[in-house]
């Protein structure tokens, strides 16, 4: 006896459908524990800070917690008319444009060094790689320690050379007090940064460079015609990890100075972290914080979009 | 290891490019060398004018004093509950990010389900938000389920901080395995969970090992959210317990030098374990997408 063809094929196609549709299931099922996690961690405080930055809720008056649609905006008025908050604002915004670009040189001169270095290459990376040992949490402690104005090793070392007659005060001094964080802070990073250049320079094809060895480039038009060129997208990925990371300081800063004295080395989020957990002003708050987030949202998008343009060419 | 992006020199010039390389990198690292030595040094060596650049003398002495084993001084720092407490914690929150992370890269590397690109990105920006800005609802959300100060609450915020990273990570590593394997799987009649327990997960291995180190020491040296959810013994971990060696008027800079050296032991074995293959590893994910 032969077989109908309709039902041999049906049976198939019903697996084949069922198949297809478990398809637009099974991410979801794959995606659920995470979704539902980062929904409890983040996105649900963030929807509730956004609620509190339009009250004037304070932690030790539970009753402000309510919300009162003719004051909503006071928080985001009160900001902008909160000098501090400017001024660490862009303070924020220099101290990552100044650390995360002289960090990228740094390293880049590092990285072109490092792929040149013939002998002991399994020591170098070991050294490079000592800095990323210590947490930030360490590293603060540390360097708040070296220039610590009494006991700290910068002072006593430089006094005992006899370059320096009177101990200063270099976390307390403008603007000592923000170059000693900055430099802590890119001695914890430039690591991370030459690796990054000195995986892309190893990956670079050999080819091109022989081709402009014998049509005669000097070293520096090689550098500057073609390893920067083709490097851009280490340099890009360098460049959005650690802007991100800058934007968001806070424990280097919170452990050596507090941001203090007087506020001349606050920046947003020791001043967030201020606001909310020693004054206990969660509504302006997290005013604060939504306008710091929004920015660092939009400048991320920005960063992934030149990175996402620069993958495309690769 | 002589690289193809580098022109042959003359050996002089080669001898003062490893010579500077030499110099500079040591130089760098010379902060963390004296912190080391501060570790173990004796007290009287410590802070002195002008300084002992090196030590004349090496004790056990701070590390002895943290663990109440000496009897000169009295363990004023809980030591051991924070190393349990921030093993706890890494390793919890490692193990969950670990396993979800995974499943969501594999999610986003083979499946153009509808909105990936927005879940993605969404997923991604998470990251964006420092824990400060988080920790005060977090607080007051854990406070309802009786999860402040305990290592549990914690280790769950962990798991959220960590899954962005091992989720860009896995995905990179995913799509770098051939899809033909998975097809074929499906002929065979294996089912999705099937062909991803079985056919792609092995093969993610070394991938899944990278991103557990980095959820691992991630965890390890939080200090944010740490600061604000933990208060006593019973559940802070050893960046917020580093606090312990400064009073008002006077640090303990030895013992916390000591403390620091402690803490950075799985931060050593991971360097010494990944020097060679870091330097490929970090970018791996990162650049063939």
């Amino acid at each position: 006896m032969i077989a109908d063809a309709a039902t041999v094929i049906a049976p198939v196609k019903a697996r084949r459908s069922a198949f297809e549709r478990r398809k637009l299931v099974f991410p979801w099922i794959l995606l659920a524990p995470t979704l539902f996690i980062i929904a409890a961690v983040v996105i649900y405080p963030m929807i509730y800070s956004v609620y509190v930055s339009f009250t004037p809720f304070n932690l030790l008056r539970p009753e402000t917690f309510a919300f009162d649609a003719s004051r909503m905006f006071r928080n985001y008025e009160r900001l902008l008319e909160d000098d501090v908050f400017i001024t660490a604002f862009f303070r924020t915004i220099i101290f990552m444009a100044v650390t995360v670009n002289l960090e990228y040189v740094i390293a880049l001169g590092l990285s072109q060094l490092i792929a040149r270095v013939t002998w002991g290459q399994g020591l170098i990376r070991t050294l490079l790689m000592i800095p990323m040992m210590f947490a930030p949490v360490l590293v603060g402690f540390q360097y708040a320690w070296f220039f610590n104005a009494t006991v700290g090793l910068v002072n006593n070392a430089l006094m005992s050379i006899g370059l320096m007659t009177t101990p200063k005060a270099w976390l307390v001094d403008i603007p000592t007090g923000i170059f000693s964080i900055g430099l802590a802070s890119m001695w914890m990073n430039i690591p991370v940064t030459t690796i990054i250049l000195l995986a892309g320079t190893l990956s670079l094809p050999s080819e091109v460079y022989e081709a402009a060895e014998v049509d005669g480039a000097s070293a520096w038009q090689q550098f500057r015609k073609i390893t920067m060129p083709l490097l851009q997208p280490f340099v890009l990925i360098a460049l959005t990890v650690r802007s991100l990371d800058v934007g968001r300081a806070y424990d280097i800063v919170r452990i050596m100075t507090d941001g203090g004295p007087a506020n001349r080395t606050e920046v947003v989020w020791t001043y967030v972290g201020e606001m909310a957990i020693q004054n206990s002003r969660f509504g302006l708050a997290s005013a604060m914080s939504m306008v710091s987030v929004i920015v660092g949202i939009l400048f991320t998008l920005y960063l992934f979009r030149q990175l996402m343009k620069s993958r495309v060419v690769q | 290891m002589l690289t193809h992006a580098v022109r042959p020199h003359g050996r002089s010039r080669q001898a003062i490019y490893n010579l500077v390389a030499f110099a500079i990198l040591t130089l760098g690292a010379l902060p963390a060398v004296w912190i080391i030595f501060t570790a173990f040094r004796p007290a009287s060596e410590v802070n002195t004018t002008p300084p002992v650049w090196i030590p004349q003398q090496i004790t056990l002495d701070a590390f002895a004093s943290l663990f109440g084993l000496n009897p000169n001084y009295a363990a004023g720092v809980p030591v051991g509950d924070y190393l349990r407490n921030s093993m706890i914690t890494a390793a919890l929150s490692t193990g969950f990010a670990l396993a979800f992370g995974t499943m969501g890269g594999y999610a986003f590397s083979r499946f153009e389900f509808k909105g990936h690109r927005v879940v993605f990105l969404l997923i991604m920006l998470s990251r964006a938000v420092p824990g400060i800005a988080l920790s005060l609802p977090l607080f007051l959300l854990l406070r309802n389920f009786g999860l402040v100060d305990t290592v549990h609450g914690l280790a769950f915020v962990y798991v959220a901080v960590n899954i962005p990273f091992t989720v860009w990570l896995m995905d990179g590593f995913f799509r770098q395995i051939p899809r033909d394997l998975d097809e074929s799987a499906y002929i065979d009649g294996c089912g999705y969970w099937t062909a991803f327990w079985r056919v792609d997960l092995p093969l993610a291995l070394p991938g899944m090992a990278a991103a557990g180190i980095f959820a691992f020491l991630a965890a390890w040296n939080e200090y944010q959210l740490a600061s604000l959810l933990t208060r006593t013994p019973a559940a802070k971990t050893f960046p917020v317990g580093l606090y312990d060696f400064t009073s008002q008027f006077t640090v303990d800079w030895r013992g916390m030098c000591a403390m620091s050296v402690l803490m950075m032991i799985p931060a050593i074995l991971f360097v010494i374990g990944t020097q060679r293959s870091m330097v490929r590893g970090l970018t791996f994910g990162a650049i063939k997408g």
